[in-house]
């Protein structure tokens, strides 16, 4: 059993017969030979193997098809042993002292010239198969296993790498995974594998000789396992069941309401923290976007991005939703994250210092720039904005001045803008929990941050893997507080939602139904299954 | 010698499959066997030899038969054209 390192493009699982694509014209060298009668017999030796594939063949297309559509090969089997094609290829050995490959090569082009210059359509297609044999002939001289993907069974698709002419010729049905030892993740094997939804692997270093061999391709690794043994094809054919448990679901599930047996509706929406993630979102049929994190617009970047580049994003990924909505916070960078430009001190407790609403709230012309290019993006869909890491109802009030100013701004250049558009707070601080019956007042909805309200709850830090053992996720003292807190919404008529971990929790989602929660925003992949587990319920 | 004509029948004319049945048929007679089709000529025994000629529906060609046993054999050819194109 070998395995194989490359770089995944697309997940899944694969488990089939490996099959090689060689070039066609690769290493047909033409060399200088002098033992012309070796050569020679060189070929006719070959050729008895060639006769023997092809005799093969024919007994299985017989088998298959029928004698008549079998009869191509015993045709094949006659060209390989015809004296003037035989006799061409031994003359060109004799009279310029070449090997055989070369011999049989030209011969090929020779003879298939002569089909392709007739001009009945039929038999110009008839040059084909006079390089077929010779392409097999030479296969056999060069001591090179058969590719099978001229058999019937779907195999693993190991080349150099694939052009689009060569994918295109390719019966998909016959392919179970693209391997290849070039390309990139944007390459044509990438895009065909993601549109096949088969597994892809790139950058694979690999032998010829794994030609014919059983594979197990693995799409979260990249690996390409060779010869596996039985613990493994065990282990994978497991992850392949999994994995067609999954889309069973998604048949089942997409396009379903996420409702209750007994109608209670929850909105289930998605996390996301670039455009990119939209094509999940809707992949996985949510809703909405319950939470956009903005900071991906922030990092990776030397100096501030511009109004305009932030409205670029926003307004694609908020386009590509069509009208569903689109809650973004805005952003919620601490002195932990790497954003040099932003000239923030060394802190020793950045969970707890100077970050998000407070960065904002401080650099009044930084946030503007990004209510700008918020409110500006609500012009070409359904815009929501949400502020993180709030602790008073004066932040709130601070916060909507400020909004008011840039909504009058924008009114007097004439830039249009969604009046309409609703504002919502994270509610993730202990504090902000403590008043949301305030709060509730000032917003218009809530998105309670499981992760970071835990965190200050239980004065524990989630990185610190020694605390593991007493961090409990399910916390009454968190789950107490999210009731408070949708009650307080509900109090004030607003909803309340929750966008942390716990939202994907399936052993909670029960309980969060009855508390009252009006929606759900996680991870791509959990929408699904959460609508199953609230469609289950009563 | 003996000689027939024969205007083809067979809608794709003499194709890789009745070419391949042609060449096994008269590959098994003792005679020699030539295709004529105008003015190109190629013996029925090798497969090049009969696709090279491109024979189409409709086409007439002259089967040549020359041997010992040619009367026996050229009857073996017609029925043989008869019964594939």
């Amino acid at each position: 059993m070998k395995k194989l390192t490359g770089k995944p493009v697309f997940s899944g699982t694969a488990i089939g017969r490996i099959s090689v694509l060689t070039k066609k014209d690769e290493s047909i060298k033409r060399v200088h030979v002098d033992d012309m009668e070796g050569e020679q017999s060189r070929v006719m030796t070959a050729k008895e193997q060639a006769l023997k594939e092809l005799q093969a063949l024919y007994e299985k297309a017989v088998q298959e098809v029928g004698e008549a559509g079998a009869m191509i090969f015993d045709v094949h089997q006659m060209m390989l042993d015809d004296d003037d094609y035989l006799d061409s290829i031994k003359n060109i050995i004799a009279l310029e002292n070449v090997n055989a490959e070369y011999a049989v090569a030209t011969t090929g082009d020779n003879f298939a010239a002569m089909f392709a210059e007739m001009d009945d359509e039929y038999m110009k297609a008839r040059a084909a198969d006079v390089q077929d044999i010779s392409s097999r002939l030479i296969r056999v001289l060069q001591g090179k296993e058969q590719s099978n993907l001229d058999g019937d069974e779907p195999v693993i698709v190991v080349a150099e790498d694939l052009a689009p002419s060569e994918t295109v010729q390719m019966d998909k049905s016959k392919v179970l995974a693209f391997v290849t030892r070039f390309g990139s993740s944007n390459s044509h094997t990438a895009i065909l594998a993601r549109t096949m939804n088969i597994p892809a692997l790139i950058t694979v270093d690999y032998e010829e000789s794994i030609n014919g061999r059983m594979g197990v391709v693995d799409g979260k690794t990249g690996w390409l396992i060779v010869d596996p043994d039985e613990d493994t094809l065990e282990h994978y054919r497991e992850e392949q069941r999994l994995e067609e448990e999954k889309r069973i679901l998604l048949r089942e599930m997409r396009g379903k309401e996420t409702v209750t047996k007994s109608g209670k509706k929850i909105k289930l929406y998605a996390n996301i923290g670039s455009p990119s993630d939209v094509a999940s979102v809707l992949q996985n049929d949510a809703d909405g976007i319950g939470l956009f994190r903005s900071e991906f617009i922030y990092l990776d970047k030397s100096t501030y991005p511009t109004e305009e580049e932030q409205l670029q994003a926003y307004k694609a990924a908020v386009q590509n939703m069509a009208g569903k909505t689109v809650i973004i916070r805005t952003l919620d960078i601490g002195a932990d994250k790497q954003v040099d430009y932003f000239e923030m001190d060394k802190e020793e407790n950045p969970a707890m210092g100077y970050r998000a609403i407070r960065i904002c709230l401080d650099r009044i012309d930084l946030f503007k720039t990004q209510l700008r290019a918020l409110f500006r993006a609500s012009a070409f869909g359904k815009v929501a904005i949400m502020y993180p890491m709030i602790i008073s109802v004066s932040e709130v009030l601070q916060i909507k001045k400020i909004v008011e100013e840039v909504k009058a701004e924008l009114r007097d250049t004439g830039i249009p803008f969604d009046e309409d558009l609703e504002q919502g707070i994270m509610i993730e601080t202990p504090a902000a929990a403590m008043i949301s019956d305030m709060l509730a007042k000032e917003v218009d909805f809530f998105s309670i941050g499981t992760n970071d309200l835990t965190q200050y709850t239980l004065a524990i830090d989630r990185q610190n893997a020694k605390l593991d053992p007493i961090y409990d996720a399910h916390h009454e003292a968190v789950l107490r507080m999210i009731q408070m807190v949708v009650d307080n919404a509900h109090k004030e008529g607003i909803w309340a939602g929750i966008c942390g971990e716990l939202g994907a929790d399936p052993e909670l989602t029960e309980r969060f139904v009855e508390m009252g929660v009006d929606e759900l925003s996680v991870t791509p992949t959990f929408v699904l299954p959460i609508r199953k587990a609230i469609r289950d319920i009563e | 010698m003996v000689s027939f004509n024969y205007v083809i029948k067979d809608e794709l004319g003499i194709h890789a499959r009745p070419a391949g049945m042609l060449v096994k048929e008269a590959g098994v007679l003792a005679s020699e066997i030539t295709l004529e089709k105008a003015g190109k000529k190629g013996s029925a025994k090798k497969i090049f030899g009969v696709m090279g000629l491109g024979v189409k529906c409709g086409e007439e060609i002259t089967v040549t038969v020359e041997g010992d046993s040619e009367e026996a054999d050229a009857a073996v050819m017609k029925a043989f054209f008869e019964n594939n194109l």
